[in-house]
């Protein structure tokens, strides 16, 4: 994209989904109905349901890994509903490739779309003290404690390229201190690489943590009730608070969602 | 300290354990408990060895080149296989039995039938073993392809992986270790194959070998022979160790 699409950036959102309706048997039975997002450049948005309320079925969807039953994904305005590859995608495992290295494992997405990897090794390499994993280029996934490994996938999902990232539950395999870290971290880093998040949890804390915009689904397609969008909740998060989680902002957020998920 | 003196014992346990046994052996002999005409002492082996040795080793290298060239092909048919099996659902469904009823026929039944079709050359020998080594690596292939991550695959998806891709970045390295865990068992299987096939008929071997001395009485080299088929074994085994050693680098990492 060129820069002069840039001011045109800020009106049309990076990701914007147009009343998606999704089912798990081609629409004998809705598992989401009527979804509407967006996603602006740099901002964190939460998704935020219960288990089993079809959120990471929404988020296949967006991936451009299956195709909703109705509606279209939009990435920067251009329609791209069913195609994979156009957005980026990070899960709660990190899905690092045992048998490579660190750095083989980043510059993945590069060595894929066809570049030589010696190239590919020095592009992510130069990356790594930015991401906070410098040194570990030449060590196995094995080797890395968790919350590293969930770095080292960051850097891998950056570098396929896209400016927007899709996360799924993505820091609550960590300990806490660790996932509390990697939260303020990935606010800050998203901000600074200018990417569009949207994160999908069942953790309320994990989206007042991350997101400036809340966006709450509930319902119970297993039994018969396809999930809704029901309510958005604005976080005020101040930048740079040290300790957030024990503000009033934090709290009156997390008490809206609560109530809204009922 | 204390993993050093447990390695070390790991070493003079299994050690003392075969001394006491090969003692009683030739005390058992020595003695007449059991007639020598009936079992030879492990000295008598050892002697039958050395004096036979010349003629062990060239029969033991027609069979380890028998044993080789089947494992090859057995290998390769069964990667073949397993990579048919699991890109198509239908080839997985349709030769998933007839993988397993192969391996219910027992070796020394198909030999004669082998020998009959193929004659006394080297090929009836080549297809036992081959015929005995492919299932090991199939299954070991087919299960490690079929292991892999659903999530890793729809991740690799999303970077614009092609199928091809996809079975060379993820599958096939995630295959690997049960691969090797299959080969090692096709190694025991190769070298005991090709000995069954040479009973039925052939020139050289180490199985010629054994029906010529089993024929002549001659027990003690019969033994020594049952010992270096045994080495041959323990030796292909420890090369597809050292295969794995070189090849998997990252289960190094993760053993310490």
């Amino acid at each position: 994209m060129s820069d002069s699409d840039g001011a045109q950036m800020r009106a049309v959102p990076a990701l914007e989904a147009k009343g998606l309706g999704l089912s798990w048997d081609e629409g004998a039975h809705m598992v989401a109905e009527g979804i509407d997002l967006h996603v602006g450049s740099g901002e964190v948005v939460c998704l935020v349901g219960r288990s089993g309320c079809g959120k990471t079925t929404i988020l296949h969807a967006l991936a451009g890994l299956t195709r909703p039953v109705e509606g279209h994904v939009l990435l920067n305005g251009v329609d791209v509903t069913g195609t994979p590859g156009q957005v980026s995608y990070m899960l709660q495992k990190d899905l690092l490739l045992r048998n490579l290295r660190i750095v083989d494992n980043a510059s993945l997405p590069l060595v894929l779309s066809g570049m030589p990897r010696k190239e590919a090794r020095a592009r992510a390499s130069a990356l790594f003290a930015q991401f906070g994993l410098e040194g570990t280029q030449e060590l196995w996934p094995s080797q890395l404690s968790g919350g590293m490994k969930q770095r080292a996938a960051f850097l891998r999902t950056y570098l396929m390229g896209n400016d927007v990232v899709l996360l799924d539950e993505p820091f609550s395999a960590l300990d806490a201190i660790t996932r509390y870290e990697l939260r303020t971290w990935y606010v800050r880093m998203a901000a600074e690489l200018g990417i569009a998040s949207l994160v999908i949890t069942h953790d309320v804390d994990e989206a007042v943590s991350l997101a400036s915009r809340v966006m709450v689904l509930a319902g119970s397609p297993s039994e018969g009730r396809p999930s809704r969008l029901v309510g958005e909740v604005l976080v005020d998060r101040m930048q740079d608070a040290v300790d957030f989680s024990v503000t009033h902002a934090y709290v009156d957020a997390k008490r809206e969602i609560m109530m809204l998920l009922g | 300290m204390s993993s050093m003196l447990h390695d070390a014992k790991r070493i003079w346990v299994p050690t003392v354990t075969m001394g006491i046994l090969l003692v009683t052996w030739e005390f058992v002999v020595r003695v007449g408990l059991i007639p020598n005409f009936l079992l030879p002492s492990p000295t008598q082996v050892v002697s039958a060895f050395i004096e036979d040795f010349p003629l062990l080793v060239g029969h033991a290298a027609a069979t380890l080149g028998e044993a080789a060239l089947g494992l090859v092909l057995g290998v390769l048919i069964g990667f073949v296989v397993a990579v048919l099996m699991d890109r198509f659902e239908p080839v997985g469904l349709a030769l998933n039995p007839l993988v397993t009823i192969s391996q219910t026929v027992p070796p020394v039944a198909i030999a004669p039938l082998l020998v009959l079709w193929f004659g006394y050359g080297i090929l009836p020998k080549v297809l036992l073993v081959a015929l005995t080594t492919f299932f090991p690596v199939t299954v070991s292939l087919f299960g490690g392809f079929q292991s892999v991550d659903r999530d890793l695959v729809d991740l690799m998806r999303t970077m614009r992986a092609t199928e091809v891709q996809i079975f060379w970045h993820v599958k096939l390295p995630a295959a690997a270790e049960e691969f090797f865990s299959g080969l090692r068992i096709s190694a025991t299987y190769a070298i005991v194959g090709a000995v069954i096939a040479e009973w039925l008929g052939g020139f050289s071997g180490l199985g010629v070998y054994m029906t010529r001395v089993r024929k002549s009485f001659g027990y003690d080299r019969m033994f020594a022979c049952i010992a270096l088929i045994s080495a041959c074994s323990l030796g292909l085994m420890r090369l597809v160790d050292l295969a794995e050693y070189m090849c998997l680098p990252w289960r190094r990492a993760e053993r310490k």
